[in-house]
């Protein structure tokens, strides 16, 4: 085991590691800007909008927005542990917190699923099947092209980091002592602390603004 | 997570092989001769090898993108539309602008030239993320067969911007097809971007501080800075759309309350940068010609090198001015053509400043240099021509005319196709190993030169007098020009075709071209050519500021005109 391996293109690992960071955080960066795209036309049409996206949110279930967000913050929690397990080189404790974030992560996609099929079920997917027979239904239906849009995006983003999660879990377990397993580890972290962020910023767009929004 | 298990633990060294294949003078092996199967080439790391599978892979996309505009311009011979319905015609200009568009100008010179060199310049063995750059290409060559099939399966005649309502709702071409290989090749910019950026943050050799970095990496960056801020909106842009058209969830639907006008602004918030992207690093490869065609240092280097940065930030405040009649708010056309007005700043430094690098400079009219003369002054009429689109009164006068199509085609063939031919003939040596004969080099420029100028001149007066754009009749007054136009565009295809003959002759029958056939500056002429797998056998340490040719009156300058001088006709 050589703590100091690194790959051939790079002088030293230090130098190796300052770039999967960067490499990283440039990467957090467009994602910054996908979120952005589509949450600048949410936050245009909820201007243009605002009776019908208030009615949107209030359709919304806030206690399984609120559970989810308390889930994601706990997943947080334990994937920081985790990059400092790895840091440690406590490859049992890391390989634990690998797994409670996977479940955590999946405990909210479960949650997400069952907010899905109430809503289909209400008949409030958009396209052909949305029908409800409130008044200005149509606006209602740009609310939730927005809410699924979003909330989709986010739980895609919510499979890749668990897949990883599930390959690092996997790589760990065979070999412990792999002297880039920090690395990957704490480049993971980064990306799953940003998808939780995302949330952080959903939660309040979709569930929190609707019925205490400004009156319109 | 990228990686699989094995990079992390490969040696630490310079990484020389054993085998006995051919070594060149320095007795390493090029990265030519380091393997000859298919798999050598299909899944190489080598950031060399991946810009040649770039290289023939957009070389095949300009040809198919070209053989659109060829359609286009038969068609445009006679003012009736004789030859091919209005439906027709609206798919030949969508796909020649998509491949020509997304599939040649935005990766052209980054994937091939950018991959080729950056390592290289900044005295690294590779890409900080070699497999990501593997990636990239194949990510690419998957947007392009999505692309290639829409074609295929019939064509897509929205336009290559797509615009809603018709794309999402009512178009009858093939809009998904399209859409997803546009949206699939979004990833493959967006990791070679991420990729340059932290290669040139993180794995400049030592001594090789920001200010010393050739104007060409300068340029890259500024380009990987629009790619990574960029191209994710017009990803999410195309989901949104292709979620609309597949499964009609509303988004950009006027019937839902939705708003068209905002697929146009997210769309153009990505698009208008898009044309840095494409310009930009021809701008750094105009700045490495003129550098070593003049063996002066260039003039005003801090200027040029803040210039890319500057235009990179300001391209990403002006995508309004393609909007102006698109209902936009006038007080947001005032600031969006205000802001379109600066552009000209920082391009007009690069412009004075290659300029002023010419004064009692040792300029040689080589190949590479007539096509950097050939960008600066189509470059330039390209850009003033832009400022009277930023101008929002004449805009309305020449909006979705000739004028405009006139206009972005000296910026983007006049100015980029022409710095991505200077920059493919500048390194040839470098890449191949071989030198190109200079004489039909020279003749080609030329024969571009003017075929360009006869095909899109006369479209600035056609827009002038009203003709729009894509339409496939017009009324027979006109039919002057458009001859001319489509006799240039005859004597342009020709000047195309003839360096794709005699550079692929030269990889065969060219002389030895040596490490540095152009006595040039650089990190990159001081490696063999072609050059070692590993660049460099030990890393070089930088002491000088980038193109540090030696004053005039100095005997080096006398030795380096012989080198250039002495040239093969």
């Amino acid at each position: 085991m050589n703590r100091d391996a690194h790959a051939h293109q790079f002088d030293t690992a230090e130098q190796q590691d300052a770039a999967a960071r960067l490499g990283m955080w440039t990467f957090l960066l467009t994602e910054v800007l996908l979120f952005g795209g589509i949450l600048t036309g949410y936050a245009i049409y909820r201007a243009e909008h605002g009776d019908a996206f208030t009615a949107g949110s209030a359709r919304l279930d806030f206690w399984l927005g609120f559970i989810n967000t308390a889930i994601l913050i706990a997943s947080s929690l334990t994937m920081a542990l985790g990059v400092h397990a790895a840091e440690h080189r406590r490859h049992r404790l890391l390989m634990f917190f690998l797994a409670a974030t996977m479940l955590l992560g999946a405990a909210f996609l479960g949650i997400k699923a069952i907010e899905y099929a109430h809503k289909i079920h209400e008949r409030l997917l958009p396209g052909p099947l949305f029908a409800p027979a409130a008044p200005g239904a149509r606006r209602l239906e740009l609310f939730f092209s927005f809410y699924f849009a979003l909330t989709g995006m986010h739980a895609l983003h919510m499979l890749i980091g668990i897949a990883i999660l599930a390959v690092l879990l996997v790589m760990v377990a065979r070999r412990p002592d792999a002297p880039s397993i920090h690395r990957r580890i704490e480049v993971t972290g980064l990306y799953w602390h940003f998808v939780d962020i995302v949330w952080i910023f959903l939660f309040p767009l979709l569930y929190l603004l609707g019925p205490a929004g400004p009156a319109r | 997570m990228t990686d699989a298990d094995a990079d992390a633990e490969t040696d630490t060294g310079t990484a020389t092989t054993a085998a006995t294949v051919t070594t060149d003078a320095a007795g390493a092996k090029s990265y030519l001769n380091a393997g000859f199967g298919v798999t050598s080439w299909l899944l190489t790391r080598d950031h060399k090898r991946i810009g040649i599978l770039f290289l023939v892979t957009l070389t095949l996309f300009f040809f198919v993108g070209g053989l659109f505009a060829v359609l286009m311009r038969i068609e445009l011979l006679t003012p009736p539309g004789e030859i091919f319905q209005s439906e027709t015609y609206n798919k030949l200009f969508t796909m020649h602008g998509v491949i020509m568009i997304f599939f040649f100008l935005i990766p052209s010179i980054p994937t091939v030239l950018g991959n080729f060199l950056i390592p290289i310049m900044i005295g690294a063995r590779d890409l900080a993320f070699p497999r990501l750059n593997l990636l990239s290409w194949y990510v690419f060559v998957a947007g392009g067969l999505f692309t290639l099939a829409a074609v295929v399966a019939g064509g897509v005649d929205t336009g290559w911007t797509f615009y809603t309502p018709y794309s999402s709702v009512y178009a009858n071409s093939r809009v998904v097809l399209a859409g997803v290989g546009v949206f699939i090749s979004g990833f493959s910019s967006i990791l070679t971007g991420l990729n340059f950026l932290t290669t040139i943050h993180t794995m400049r050799a030592p001594g090789l501080t920001w200010f010393r970095l050739p104007l060409f990496v300068w340029s890259i960056y500024a380009t990987s800075i629009i790619m990574v801020l960029g191209t994710p909106v017009i990803t999410i842009t195309l989901v949104l759309l292709l979620l609309e058209r597949t499964l009609q969830i509303g988004f950009f639907n006027p019937s839902l309350g939705g708003d068209p006008v905002l697929f146009q602004h997210l769309f153009w918030f990505y698009s208008h940068p898009a044309v840095y992207i494409m310009i930009l690093p021809g701008m750094g490869v105009i700045s490495e010609l003129i550098a070593a065609f003049t063996r002066k240092r260039v003039v005003g280097y801090p200027f040029i090198a803040f210039s890319s940065i500057a235009i990179a930030v300001l391209g990403f405040l002006v995508w309004g001015h393609h909007m102006f009649v698109a209902g936009q708010s006038v007080y947001a056309g005032m600031v969006f053509s205000l802001l379109s007005f600066l552009v000209a700043v920082p391009s007009g430094i690069k412009v004075f400043n290659w300029t002023a690098t010419l004064y009692k400079g040792s300029v040689s009219f080589q190949t590479p240099m007539l096509y950097a003369f050939g960008f600066i002054g189509l470059f330039t009429i390209g850009g003033l021509t832009g400022l009277f689109l930023a101008a929002m009164g004449l805009d309305i006068h020449v909006h979705d005319t000739y004028f405009v199509v006139a206009h972005f085609h000296y910026i983007m063939v006049g100015g980029m196709v022409m710095a991505f031919l200077g920059g493919i003939h500048f390194w040839w040596p470098k890449i191949t190993g071989k030198l190109y004969p200079e004489g039909w080099g020279r003749l080609s420029a030329l024969i571009i030169f003017v075929g360009f100028n006869l095909t899109f001149f006369p479209q600035f007066i056609l827009g002038y007098l009203g003709m729009p754009r894509r339409y496939h009749a017009y009324p027979e007054e006109l039919q002057i020009l458009n001859v001319l136009s489509t006799a240039g565009a005859s004597i342009l295809g020709v000047g195309y075709v003839i360096p794709l003959i005699y550079l692929f002759w030269s990889m065969r029958y060219g002389r030895t071209a040596g490490a540095n056939p152009w006595a040039a500056q650089g990190l990159e002429w001081q490696v063999p050519s072609p050059p070692p797998v590993d660049n460099f056998e030990t890393r070089p340490t930088v002491t000088d500021e980038a193109y540090a040719y030696p004053m005039r009156g100095d005997p080096a300058v006398q030795e380096g005109m012989r080198k250039t001088t002495e040239m093969p006709p």
